[in-house]
Protein backbone atom coordinates (compact mmCIF):
# COMPACT_ATOMS: atom_id res chain seq x y z
CA UNK A 1 0.00 0.00 0.00
CA UNK A 2 1.36 3.21 -0.67
CA UNK A 3 -0.30 6.09 0.31
CA UNK A 4 0.17 9.92 -0.32
CA UNK A 5 -1.25 12.27 2.12
CA UNK A 6 -1.78 16.21 0.90
CA UNK A 7 -0.45 18.64 4.40
CA UNK A 8 -1.06 22.32 4.64
CA UNK A 9 0.58 24.29 6.82
CA UNK A 10 -2.38 26.90 8.38
CA UNK A 11 -2.87 29.15 11.50
CA UNK A 12 -3.78 27.66 14.71
CA UNK A 13 -7.18 27.82 14.97
CA UNK A 14 -7.02 30.33 18.34
CA UNK A 15 -5.23 32.94 15.88
CA UNK A 16 -6.22 36.47 15.44
CA UNK A 17 -6.87 37.09 12.30
CA UNK A 18 -5.48 40.41 10.71
CA UNK A 19 -3.74 41.47 7.18
CA UNK A 20 -0.44 43.90 6.52
CA UNK A 21 0.24 45.43 3.02
CA UNK A 22 -2.93 47.35 2.72
CA UNK A 23 -4.70 44.54 3.10
CA UNK A 24 -3.40 41.88 0.77
CA UNK A 25 -1.22 40.02 2.88
CA UNK A 26 -2.04 37.79 6.07
CA UNK A 27 -0.27 38.97 8.57
CA UNK A 28 1.78 36.37 10.29
CA UNK A 29 3.46 38.30 13.09
CA UNK A 30 2.89 35.99 16.61
CA UNK A 31 0.86 33.72 14.61
CA UNK A 32 1.37 29.49 15.45
CA UNK A 33 1.41 27.62 12.31
CA UNK A 34 0.69 23.65 12.28
CA UNK A 35 -0.60 21.16 10.18
CA UNK A 36 -4.39 21.26 9.03
CA UNK A 37 -6.29 19.49 11.73
CA UNK A 38 -8.53 17.67 8.71
CA UNK A 39 -5.19 16.76 7.02
CA UNK A 40 -3.34 15.42 10.31
CA UNK A 41 -6.77 13.20 10.43
CA UNK A 42 -5.52 11.87 6.95
CA UNK A 43 -2.25 11.12 7.60
CA UNK A 44 -3.11 9.14 10.97
CA UNK A 45 -5.36 7.34 8.97
CA UNK A 46 -2.60 6.66 6.96
CA UNK A 47 -0.61 5.15 9.11
CA UNK A 48 -3.38 3.09 10.86
CA UNK A 49 -3.46 1.54 7.49
CA UNK A 50 -0.38 1.00 6.57
CA UNK A 51 0.46 -0.29 10.70
CA UNK A 52 -2.03 -3.22 9.54
CA UNK A 53 -1.08 -3.83 5.83
CA UNK A 54 1.87 -2.66 5.38
CA UNK A 55 3.00 0.12 3.00
CA UNK A 56 4.52 3.55 3.30
CA UNK A 57 2.61 7.36 3.71
CA UNK A 58 4.48 10.18 1.83
CA UNK A 59 3.24 13.45 2.86
CA UNK A 60 3.57 16.28 0.17
CA UNK A 61 3.24 19.93 1.23
CA UNK A 62 2.97 23.54 -1.31
CA UNK A 63 4.51 25.66 0.85
CA UNK A 64 7.45 27.55 1.22
CA UNK A 65 10.46 26.73 3.33
CA UNK A 66 8.71 28.23 6.40
CA UNK A 67 6.37 25.33 6.36
CA UNK A 68 9.30 22.69 7.21
CA UNK A 69 7.99 22.79 11.05
CA UNK A 70 5.09 21.36 9.63
CA UNK A 71 6.30 18.83 7.42
CA UNK A 72 8.44 17.69 10.21
CA UNK A 73 5.32 16.87 12.53
CA UNK A 74 4.24 14.98 10.36
CA UNK A 75 7.32 12.81 10.36
CA UNK A 76 7.43 12.82 13.80
CA UNK A 77 3.66 11.49 13.63
CA UNK A 78 5.05 9.02 11.64
CA UNK A 79 5.04 9.84 7.64
CA UNK A 80 7.84 7.45 5.84
CA UNK A 81 9.31 10.40 3.90
CA UNK A 82 7.56 13.96 2.80
CA UNK A 83 8.10 16.22 -0.30
CA UNK A 84 7.67 19.99 -0.14
CA UNK A 85 6.78 21.52 -3.72
CA UNK A 86 8.85 24.82 -2.87
CA UNK A 87 5.71 27.41 -3.90
CA UNK A 88 3.53 29.77 -2.15
CA UNK A 89 0.13 27.87 -2.11
CA UNK A 90 -2.28 30.50 -3.42
CA UNK A 91 -5.49 28.89 -5.19
CA UNK A 92 -6.88 25.16 -4.80
CA UNK A 93 -5.96 24.80 -8.61
CA UNK A 94 -2.45 25.51 -8.15
CA UNK A 95 -1.76 23.34 -5.26
CA UNK A 96 -3.61 20.57 -6.70
CA UNK A 97 -1.46 20.83 -10.12
CA UNK A 98 1.07 20.91 -8.21
CA UNK A 99 0.44 17.83 -6.35
CA UNK A 100 -1.12 16.00 -9.55
CA UNK A 101 2.24 16.71 -11.46
CA UNK A 102 3.94 15.34 -8.92
CA UNK A 103 1.58 11.62 -8.05
CA UNK A 104 1.57 11.26 -11.48
CA UNK A 105 4.42 9.05 -11.76
CA UNK A 106 4.36 7.72 -8.33
CA UNK A 107 1.30 5.24 -8.49
CA UNK A 108 -0.16 5.76 -5.51
CA UNK A 109 -2.59 3.42 -4.44
CA UNK A 110 -4.58 6.29 -2.74
CA UNK A 111 -4.06 10.00 -1.87
CA UNK A 112 -5.65 11.09 1.15
CA UNK A 113 -6.48 15.10 1.83
CA UNK A 114 -8.10 16.74 4.59
CA UNK A 115 -11.88 18.66 3.81
CA UNK A 116 -10.49 21.93 3.77
CA UNK A 117 -7.81 23.83 4.68
CA UNK A 118 -8.89 26.48 8.14
CA UNK A 119 -7.27 28.94 6.20
CA UNK A 120 -8.69 29.50 2.86
CA UNK A 121 -11.78 26.95 3.43
CA UNK A 122 -11.76 25.90 -0.15
CA UNK A 123 -12.37 22.42 0.36
CA UNK A 124 -11.66 21.81 -3.85
CA UNK A 125 -8.19 19.80 -3.91
CA UNK A 126 -9.75 16.58 -3.73
CA UNK A 127 -11.64 16.99 -6.68
CA UNK A 128 -9.46 18.76 -8.50
CA UNK A 129 -6.80 16.63 -8.08
CA UNK A 130 -9.08 13.46 -8.72
CA UNK A 131 -9.66 14.94 -12.16
CA UNK A 132 -6.11 15.79 -12.70
CA UNK A 133 -5.16 12.19 -12.25
CA UNK A 134 -8.18 10.68 -13.97
CA UNK A 135 -9.24 9.38 -10.41
CA UNK A 136 -12.17 8.58 -8.64
CA UNK A 137 -12.58 11.47 -5.47
CA UNK A 138 -14.72 10.66 -2.62
CA UNK A 139 -14.80 13.77 -0.29
CA UNK A 140 -16.03 14.06 3.36
CA UNK A 141 -15.19 10.62 4.42
CA UNK A 142 -15.52 9.62 7.77
CA UNK A 143 -14.40 6.15 7.49
CA UNK A 144 -12.30 3.94 5.37
CA UNK A 145 -11.41 0.65 5.03
CA UNK A 146 -9.38 -1.03 2.80
CA UNK A 147 -9.67 -5.22 1.39
CA UNK A 148 -8.20 -6.49 -1.29
CA UNK A 149 -8.11 -3.29 -3.15
CA UNK A 150 -11.23 -2.19 -2.12
CA UNK A 151 -11.87 0.83 -0.28
CA UNK A 152 -15.61 0.83 1.69
CA UNK A 153 -15.95 4.74 3.22
CA UNK A 154 -19.21 6.32 4.56
CA UNK A 155 -18.99 9.84 3.41
CA UNK A 156 -20.93 12.72 4.62
CA UNK A 157 -23.85 14.19 2.60
CA UNK A 158 -26.42 16.83 2.60
CA UNK A 159 -28.49 15.80 5.35
CA UNK A 160 -27.38 12.40 6.09
CA UNK A 161 -24.76 9.80 5.62
CA UNK A 162 -24.04 7.42 2.70
CA UNK A 163 -21.35 4.54 2.28
CA UNK A 164 -19.32 3.99 -1.08
CA UNK A 165 -17.12 1.32 -2.17
CA UNK A 166 -14.45 2.25 -4.35
CA UNK A 167 -11.84 0.18 -6.59
CA UNK A 168 -7.96 1.51 -5.51
CA UNK A 169 -6.50 4.01 -6.82
CA UNK A 170 -8.80 6.87 -5.43
CA UNK A 171 -8.20 10.16 -3.87
CA UNK A 172 -10.62 10.68 -0.47
CA UNK A 173 -10.61 13.94 1.26
CA UNK A 174 -11.10 13.36 5.24
CA UNK A 175 -13.37 14.53 7.77
CA UNK A 176 -13.61 14.92 10.94
CA UNK A 177 -15.12 11.52 12.74
CA UNK A 178 -12.18 9.80 10.73
CA UNK A 179 -9.75 8.96 13.34
CA UNK A 180 -8.38 10.78 16.76
CA UNK A 181 -4.79 12.24 15.74
CA UNK A 182 -1.71 11.26 17.47
CA UNK A 183 0.36 13.16 19.61
CA UNK A 184 4.27 12.29 18.44
CA UNK A 185 6.54 10.59 20.57
CA UNK A 186 9.88 11.72 21.41
CA UNK A 187 11.02 8.82 19.24
CA UNK A 188 9.20 9.71 16.11
CA UNK A 189 10.46 13.02 16.98
CA UNK A 190 13.90 11.95 16.90
CA UNK A 191 13.39 9.66 14.20
CA UNK A 192 11.71 12.95 12.00
CA UNK A 193 15.15 14.58 11.68
CA UNK A 194 16.50 11.99 9.69
CA UNK A 195 13.78 10.86 7.41
CA UNK A 196 14.10 12.60 3.87
CA UNK A 197 11.89 15.57 2.82
CA UNK A 198 12.55 16.12 -1.14
CA UNK A 199 12.09 19.39 -2.08
CA UNK A 200 11.09 19.59 -5.62
CA UNK A 201 10.18 23.20 -7.72
CA UNK A 202 6.98 23.93 -8.35
CA UNK A 203 5.81 23.27 -12.65
CA UNK A 204 5.06 26.30 -14.62
CA UNK A 205 2.10 26.63 -15.15
CA UNK A 206 -0.22 29.84 -15.33
CA UNK A 207 -2.64 30.82 -12.28
CA UNK A 208 -6.17 30.91 -13.39
CA UNK A 209 -6.90 32.79 -10.01
CA UNK A 210 -4.92 35.55 -7.12
CA UNK A 211 -6.52 37.02 -4.07
CA UNK A 212 -6.40 40.60 -4.64
CA UNK A 213 -7.45 42.00 -1.10
CA UNK A 214 -8.68 40.75 2.03
CA UNK A 215 -11.61 41.98 4.91
CA UNK A 216 -12.55 41.61 8.09
CA UNK A 217 -16.30 41.28 9.01
CA UNK A 218 -17.63 44.55 10.31
CA UNK A 219 -17.87 44.90 14.33
CA UNK A 220 -21.07 44.42 16.10
CA UNK A 221 -23.13 47.02 16.87
CA UNK A 222 -23.04 45.85 20.48
CA UNK A 223 -25.02 43.60 22.31
CA UNK A 224 -28.96 44.35 23.38
CA UNK A 225 -29.58 42.52 27.08
CA UNK A 226 -32.85 41.40 28.08
CA UNK A 227 -33.26 40.81 31.88
CA UNK A 228 -33.67 36.74 32.09
CA UNK A 229 -37.03 37.71 34.09
CA UNK A 230 -38.69 38.82 30.20
CA UNK A 231 -36.70 36.20 28.76
CA UNK A 232 -40.38 35.05 26.90
CA UNK A 233 -39.89 38.99 25.56
CA UNK A 234 -36.85 37.83 22.45
CA UNK A 235 -39.43 35.72 20.78
CA UNK A 236 -41.48 38.90 20.08
CA UNK A 237 -38.59 40.78 19.64
CA UNK A 238 -37.77 38.82 17.02
CA UNK A 239 -41.06 37.83 15.42
CA UNK A 240 -42.16 41.71 15.62
CA UNK A 241 -39.85 43.94 15.72
CA UNK A 242 -36.95 42.49 13.47
CA UNK A 243 -39.25 40.02 11.45
CA UNK A 244 -36.66 37.28 11.78
CA UNK A 245 -38.94 34.10 12.97
CA UNK B 1 -21.78 35.83 -20.81
CA UNK B 2 -23.54 32.56 -21.17
CA UNK B 3 -24.09 31.15 -17.51
CA UNK B 4 -24.36 27.56 -16.30
CA UNK B 5 -26.01 27.21 -13.17
CA UNK B 6 -26.08 23.44 -11.61
CA UNK B 7 -29.47 22.92 -10.76
CA UNK B 8 -28.98 20.02 -7.41
CA UNK B 9 -32.18 17.79 -6.48
CA UNK B 10 -32.36 15.36 -4.19
CA UNK B 11 -35.06 12.47 -5.10
CA UNK B 12 -36.69 14.95 -7.54
CA UNK B 13 -37.27 17.47 -5.57
CA UNK B 14 -35.12 20.94 -6.01
CA UNK B 15 -33.15 22.23 -2.79
CA UNK B 16 -33.76 25.92 -1.38
CA UNK B 17 -29.81 26.71 -2.57
CA UNK B 18 -30.86 25.62 -6.16
CA UNK B 19 -33.19 28.32 -6.63
CA UNK B 20 -30.55 31.06 -4.73
CA UNK B 21 -28.76 29.31 -7.41
CA UNK B 22 -30.89 29.93 -10.44
CA UNK B 23 -31.21 33.51 -9.51
CA UNK B 24 -27.47 34.52 -8.50
CA UNK B 25 -27.19 33.10 -12.11
CA UNK B 26 -29.59 34.88 -13.65
CA UNK B 27 -28.58 38.30 -12.21
CA UNK B 28 -25.14 37.44 -13.97
CA UNK B 29 -26.23 36.66 -17.10
CA UNK B 30 -29.01 39.77 -17.10
CA UNK B 31 -25.62 41.85 -16.29
CA UNK B 32 -23.42 40.34 -18.98
CA UNK B 33 -26.20 39.72 -22.02
CA UNK B 34 -26.28 36.34 -21.71
CA UNK B 35 -28.11 33.26 -20.80
CA UNK B 36 -28.92 31.70 -17.76
CA UNK B 37 -28.89 27.58 -18.41
CA UNK B 38 -29.49 25.23 -15.73
CA UNK B 39 -28.77 22.04 -15.95
CA UNK B 40 -30.61 19.13 -14.02
CA UNK B 41 -29.14 15.60 -13.54
CA UNK B 42 -31.34 13.05 -13.14
CA UNK B 43 -35.17 12.05 -13.10
CA UNK B 44 -36.93 15.41 -12.40
CA UNK B 45 -40.95 15.91 -13.91
CA UNK B 46 -42.20 18.75 -15.68
CA UNK B 47 -43.43 20.52 -13.31
CA UNK B 48 -40.74 20.79 -10.90
CA UNK B 49 -38.07 20.83 -13.57
CA UNK B 50 -40.23 24.60 -14.79
CA UNK B 51 -40.02 25.93 -11.28
CA UNK B 52 -36.53 26.92 -12.57
CA UNK B 53 -38.03 29.25 -14.60
CA UNK B 54 -39.45 31.37 -12.40
CA UNK B 55 -36.46 32.05 -10.71
CA UNK B 56 -35.11 33.41 -14.21
CA UNK B 57 -33.82 30.02 -15.74
CA UNK B 58 -33.92 30.64 -19.91
CA UNK B 59 -33.36 27.09 -20.54
CA UNK B 60 -33.56 23.97 -18.66
CA UNK B 61 -31.23 21.07 -19.87
CA UNK B 62 -32.61 17.87 -18.30
CA UNK B 63 -30.35 14.99 -18.38
CA UNK B 64 -32.30 12.15 -17.44
CA UNK B 65 -30.25 8.97 -17.57
CA UNK B 66 -30.79 6.17 -15.17
CA UNK B 67 -26.93 5.72 -14.10
CA UNK B 68 -27.29 9.19 -12.66
CA UNK B 69 -29.81 8.45 -9.84
CA UNK B 70 -27.06 7.95 -7.69
CA UNK B 71 -24.34 10.68 -7.39
CA UNK B 72 -21.18 9.60 -8.36
CA UNK B 73 -18.93 12.72 -8.94
CA UNK B 74 -17.16 11.58 -11.64
CA UNK B 75 -20.02 11.09 -13.75
CA UNK B 76 -21.80 13.91 -12.54
CA UNK B 77 -18.59 16.76 -13.23
CA UNK B 78 -18.56 15.00 -17.05
CA UNK B 79 -21.89 15.75 -17.69
CA UNK B 80 -21.67 18.94 -16.41
CA UNK B 81 -18.56 20.06 -17.94
CA UNK B 82 -20.29 18.39 -20.96
CA UNK B 83 -23.36 20.52 -21.00
CA UNK B 84 -21.00 23.54 -20.33
CA UNK B 85 -19.02 23.18 -23.46
CA UNK B 86 -22.17 22.48 -25.51
CA UNK B 87 -23.91 25.75 -24.22
CA UNK B 88 -20.94 27.81 -24.56
CA UNK B 89 -21.03 29.08 -20.71
CA UNK B 90 -18.23 31.09 -19.45
CA UNK B 91 -19.50 30.71 -15.79
CA UNK B 92 -20.29 28.10 -13.54
CA UNK B 93 -22.65 28.92 -10.65
CA UNK B 94 -22.61 25.62 -8.12
CA UNK B 95 -24.20 25.65 -4.90
CA UNK B 96 -21.20 25.20 -1.65
CA UNK B 97 -23.24 21.84 -0.31
CA UNK B 98 -21.43 18.48 0.07
CA UNK B 99 -22.93 17.66 -3.57
CA UNK B 100 -22.04 20.34 -5.27
CA UNK B 101 -18.39 20.52 -3.29
CA UNK B 102 -17.99 16.89 -4.59
CA UNK B 103 -17.95 17.83 -8.02
CA UNK B 104 -16.79 21.93 -8.63
CA UNK B 105 -13.24 20.90 -8.71
CA UNK B 106 -13.61 18.02 -10.90
CA UNK B 107 -15.37 20.63 -13.18
CA UNK B 108 -13.16 23.15 -12.49
CA UNK B 109 -9.93 20.97 -13.68
CA UNK B 110 -12.02 19.39 -17.20
CA UNK B 111 -12.83 22.89 -18.09
CA UNK B 112 -9.29 24.77 -16.71
CA UNK B 113 -11.08 26.65 -15.23
CA UNK B 114 -10.43 29.19 -11.95
CA UNK B 115 -12.40 28.31 -8.99
CA UNK B 116 -13.67 30.00 -5.93
CA UNK B 117 -15.81 28.55 -3.23
CA UNK B 118 -17.40 30.20 -0.74
CA UNK B 119 -18.52 33.22 -3.04
CA UNK B 120 -20.67 35.44 -1.36
CA UNK B 121 -20.80 37.94 -3.37
CA UNK B 122 -21.90 38.58 -7.03
CA UNK B 123 -19.20 39.25 -9.51
CA UNK B 124 -17.76 42.36 -10.31
CA UNK B 125 -16.85 42.90 -14.01
CA UNK B 126 -15.97 45.84 -14.43
CA UNK B 127 -12.05 45.58 -14.47
CA UNK B 128 -12.04 41.58 -14.63
CA UNK B 129 -14.24 38.93 -12.86
CA UNK B 130 -13.50 39.25 -9.07
CA UNK B 131 -15.66 37.67 -6.53
CA UNK B 132 -15.52 37.91 -2.62
CA UNK B 133 -15.42 34.61 -0.50
CA UNK B 134 -15.72 33.98 2.89
CA UNK B 135 -11.83 32.57 4.34
CA UNK B 136 -10.15 31.76 7.40
CA UNK B 137 -13.65 30.21 8.44
CA UNK B 138 -15.93 33.30 8.58
CA UNK B 139 -12.83 35.30 10.35
CA UNK B 140 -12.19 37.10 7.11
CA UNK B 141 -12.94 37.63 3.66
CA UNK B 142 -11.29 37.53 0.05
CA UNK B 143 -11.33 39.42 -2.86
CA UNK B 144 -10.38 36.90 -5.71
CA UNK B 145 -9.66 37.76 -9.38
CA UNK B 146 -10.22 34.74 -11.58
CA UNK B 147 -8.62 35.60 -14.68
CA UNK B 148 -9.54 32.32 -16.67
CA UNK B 149 -11.70 32.32 -19.33
CA UNK B 150 -14.14 29.91 -18.00
CA UNK B 151 -14.87 30.40 -13.99
CA UNK B 152 -16.33 28.38 -11.67
CA UNK B 153 -18.13 29.78 -8.67
CA UNK B 154 -19.24 27.64 -5.41
CA UNK B 155 -21.30 29.55 -3.95
CA UNK B 156 -22.26 29.76 0.10
CA UNK B 157 -26.07 28.62 0.47
CA UNK B 158 -27.98 30.96 2.75
CA UNK B 159 -26.61 34.08 1.04
CA UNK B 160 -28.39 35.34 -1.90
CA UNK B 161 -32.04 35.85 -2.16
CA UNK B 162 -34.50 34.01 -4.50
CA UNK B 163 -36.05 36.03 -7.15
CA UNK B 164 -38.76 35.70 -8.88
CA UNK B 165 -38.14 36.44 -12.58
CA UNK B 166 -40.44 34.03 -14.67
CA UNK B 167 -39.55 32.89 -18.27
CA UNK B 168 -40.77 30.85 -20.29
CA UNK B 169 -37.43 28.58 -20.72
CA UNK B 170 -37.43 25.25 -22.73
CA UNK B 171 -37.02 22.60 -21.57
CA UNK B 172 -34.15 20.38 -23.32
CA UNK B 173 -34.03 16.41 -22.83
CA UNK B 174 -30.45 15.61 -23.23
CA UNK B 175 -28.84 12.02 -23.49
CA UNK B 176 -25.64 11.81 -21.92
CA UNK B 177 -22.45 9.48 -22.92
CA UNK B 178 -21.77 7.78 -20.05
CA UNK B 179 -19.58 4.42 -19.89
CA UNK B 180 -18.63 1.86 -17.10
CA UNK B 181 -15.09 3.86 -16.46
CA UNK B 182 -17.92 7.32 -15.50
CA UNK B 183 -19.17 5.01 -12.46
CA UNK B 184 -15.53 3.80 -10.55
CA UNK B 185 -17.22 5.14 -7.22
CA UNK B 186 -20.30 2.74 -6.48
CA UNK B 187 -22.54 4.09 -4.11
CA UNK B 188 -23.87 0.92 -1.73
CA UNK B 189 -26.09 2.67 0.52
CA UNK B 190 -28.03 6.44 1.24
CA UNK B 191 -29.41 7.42 4.65
CA UNK B 192 -30.77 10.45 4.69
CA UNK B 193 -32.43 11.59 7.62
CA UNK B 194 -35.71 12.89 6.12
CA UNK B 195 -38.34 15.46 7.74
CA UNK B 196 -35.59 17.18 9.00
CA UNK B 197 -33.69 20.49 7.54
CA UNK B 198 -30.19 20.19 7.00
CA UNK B 199 -27.70 22.68 9.48
CA UNK B 200 -26.37 24.22 6.15
CA UNK B 201 -29.78 25.42 5.05
CA UNK B 202 -31.34 26.04 7.93
CA UNK B 203 -32.65 29.88 8.33
CA UNK B 204 -32.73 29.41 12.36
CA UNK B 205 -30.57 27.20 14.30
CA UNK B 206 -30.96 26.37 18.00
CA UNK B 207 -27.43 25.75 19.54
CA UNK B 208 -26.21 24.08 22.51
CA UNK B 209 -22.96 24.20 24.60
CA UNK B 210 -21.55 22.87 27.44
CA UNK B 211 -23.69 25.02 29.53
CA UNK B 212 -26.89 22.38 29.19
CA UNK B 213 -24.33 19.77 31.13
CA UNK B 214 -25.58 16.94 29.55
CA UNK B 215 -27.31 14.92 26.44
CA UNK B 216 -30.32 14.50 28.96
CA UNK B 217 -31.07 18.51 28.44
CA UNK B 218 -31.13 18.35 25.06
CA UNK B 219 -34.72 18.54 24.62
CA UNK B 220 -34.76 22.49 25.62
CA UNK B 221 -33.18 22.77 22.41
CA UNK B 222 -35.08 20.61 20.40
CA UNK B 223 -38.59 22.28 21.69
CA UNK B 224 -37.07 25.58 20.37
CA UNK B 225 -36.28 24.46 17.61
CA UNK B 226 -38.96 22.76 16.89
CA UNK B 227 -41.18 25.11 17.78
CA UNK B 228 -38.94 27.78 15.45
CA UNK B 229 -38.88 25.60 12.54
CA UNK B 230 -34.97 25.50 13.26
CA UNK B 231 -31.97 23.06 13.10
CA UNK B 232 -30.12 22.14 15.90
CA UNK B 233 -26.12 22.66 16.41
CA UNK B 234 -23.41 22.52 19.12
CA UNK B 235 -20.30 23.18 20.17
CA UNK B 236 -17.30 21.37 19.70
CA UNK B 237 -16.79 19.92 23.50
CA UNK B 238 -20.18 18.78 23.10
CA UNK B 239 -19.32 16.81 20.12
CA UNK B 240 -16.06 15.81 21.76
CA UNK B 241 -18.15 14.11 24.85
CA UNK B 242 -20.67 12.48 22.13
CA UNK B 243 -23.72 14.39 23.52
CA UNK B 244 -24.33 15.22 20.61
CA UNK B 245 -23.49 13.69 16.74
CA UNK B 246 -20.40 15.52 14.88
CA UNK B 247 -22.97 16.84 12.03
CA UNK B 248 -24.08 18.91 14.52
CA UNK B 249 -20.65 20.62 15.56
CA UNK B 250 -20.50 24.31 13.87
CA UNK B 251 -17.18 25.93 14.45
CA UNK B 252 -14.21 26.73 13.07
CA UNK B 253 -12.92 22.61 12.70
CA UNK B 254 -16.90 22.03 12.35
CA UNK B 255 -19.32 23.39 10.21
CA UNK B 256 -19.28 26.98 8.80
CA UNK B 257 -23.28 28.09 8.91
CA UNK B 258 -24.92 31.80 8.15
CA UNK B 259 -28.52 31.03 9.18
CA UNK B 260 -30.77 34.38 9.87
CA UNK B 261 -31.14 33.76 13.22
CA UNK B 262 -28.79 31.96 15.33
CA UNK B 263 -29.37 31.02 18.87
CA UNK B 264 -26.66 29.88 21.63
CA UNK B 265 -27.44 28.56 24.60
CA UNK B 266 -24.46 27.03 27.11
CA UNK B 267 -21.84 28.44 25.20
CA UNK B 268 -19.52 30.74 26.10
CA UNK B 269 -18.05 32.12 22.33
CA UNK B 270 -14.38 30.84 22.19
CA UNK B 271 -12.80 32.25 18.94
CA UNK B 272 -13.45 29.08 17.07
CA UNK B 273 -16.63 28.54 17.68
CA UNK B 274 -17.34 32.61 16.70
CA UNK B 275 -15.24 31.50 13.55
CA UNK B 276 -18.53 29.16 12.58
CA UNK B 277 -22.06 31.48 12.91
CA UNK B 278 -20.02 35.00 13.11
CA UNK B 279 -21.77 35.35 9.30
CA UNK B 280 -25.40 34.59 10.82
CA UNK B 281 -27.86 37.79 10.19
CA UNK B 282 -28.47 37.92 14.13
CA UNK B 283 -27.33 35.95 17.11
CA UNK B 284 -28.95 35.76 20.17
CA UNK B 285 -26.46 34.37 23.22
CA UNK B 286 -27.70 33.22 26.39
CA UNK B 287 -25.15 32.39 28.76
CA UNK B 288 -25.44 32.66 33.13
CA UNK B 289 -21.93 34.01 32.61
CA UNK B 290 -22.27 37.41 32.10
CA UNK B 291 -18.42 37.72 30.79
CA UNK B 292 -18.98 34.73 28.16
CA UNK B 293 -17.30 36.21 24.52
CA UNK B 294 -20.40 35.31 23.01
CA UNK B 295 -21.98 38.55 24.03
CA UNK B 296 -19.49 40.48 22.38
CA UNK B 297 -20.62 38.95 18.96
CA UNK B 298 -24.20 38.85 19.71
CA UNK B 299 -26.69 41.15 18.79
CA UNK B 300 -29.36 40.03 21.83
CA UNK B 301 -28.08 38.72 24.83
CA UNK B 302 -30.13 37.23 27.83
CA UNK B 303 -27.43 36.71 31.02
CA UNK B 304 -29.37 33.67 32.89
CA UNK B 305 -29.00 30.02 33.64
CA UNK B 306 -30.62 28.71 30.43
CA UNK B 307 -32.85 26.02 32.99
CA UNK B 308 -34.78 28.79 34.29
CA UNK B 309 -34.60 30.96 30.65
CA UNK B 310 -35.10 28.07 28.34
CA UNK B 311 -38.82 27.43 29.29
CA UNK B 312 -40.09 30.66 29.12
CA UNK B 313 -38.65 30.80 25.81
CA UNK B 314 -40.02 27.89 24.40
CA UNK B 315 -43.52 28.43 25.62
CA UNK B 316 -42.97 32.10 24.00
CA UNK B 317 -42.18 30.29 20.76
CA UNK B 318 -44.76 27.72 20.88
CA UNK B 319 -47.52 30.63 21.81
CA UNK B 320 -46.51 32.19 18.23
CA UNK B 321 -47.56 29.02 16.39
CA UNK B 322 -50.59 28.83 17.82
Amino acid sequence: MKILVCLSNVPDTTSKITFTDNNTKFNTAGVQFIINPYDELALTRALEITEKQGGTVTTITVGLPETEPSIRKGLAIGATDAVRVNAEATDAYFVAEQIAAYAKAEGFDLILTGREGIDYNSGQVAGLLGEMLGLPSVNVITSIEIENGIATMERDIDGGKEKVSCKLPLVASAQKELTEPRIPNMRGIMAARTKPLKVVEATGSEKTSATVAFDLPPAKGGVKLIAPEDAASLIGILHNDIKII
Amino acid sequence: MNVLIFAEQIDGIFKKSTFEAISYGNDIAKKTGGQAIAAVLGKVDNAHLAELATYGADKIIHVNNDKLSAFVPESYAKVVAEIANNENASVLVISNTYTGKSIAGRVAAKLKAGIASGVISAPDTASGFKVRRGVFSGKAFADVNISSAIKVLAITPNTFDIKQDAKSADIAEMSADLSDADFITNIVEVSRVTGKIPLTEAEVVVSGGRGLKGPENWHLIEDLANALGAATACSKPVSDMHWRPHSEHVGQTGITIKPNLYIAVGISGAIQHLAGVSSSKVIVAINKDPEAPFFKAADYGIVGDAFEVMPKIIEAAKALNS
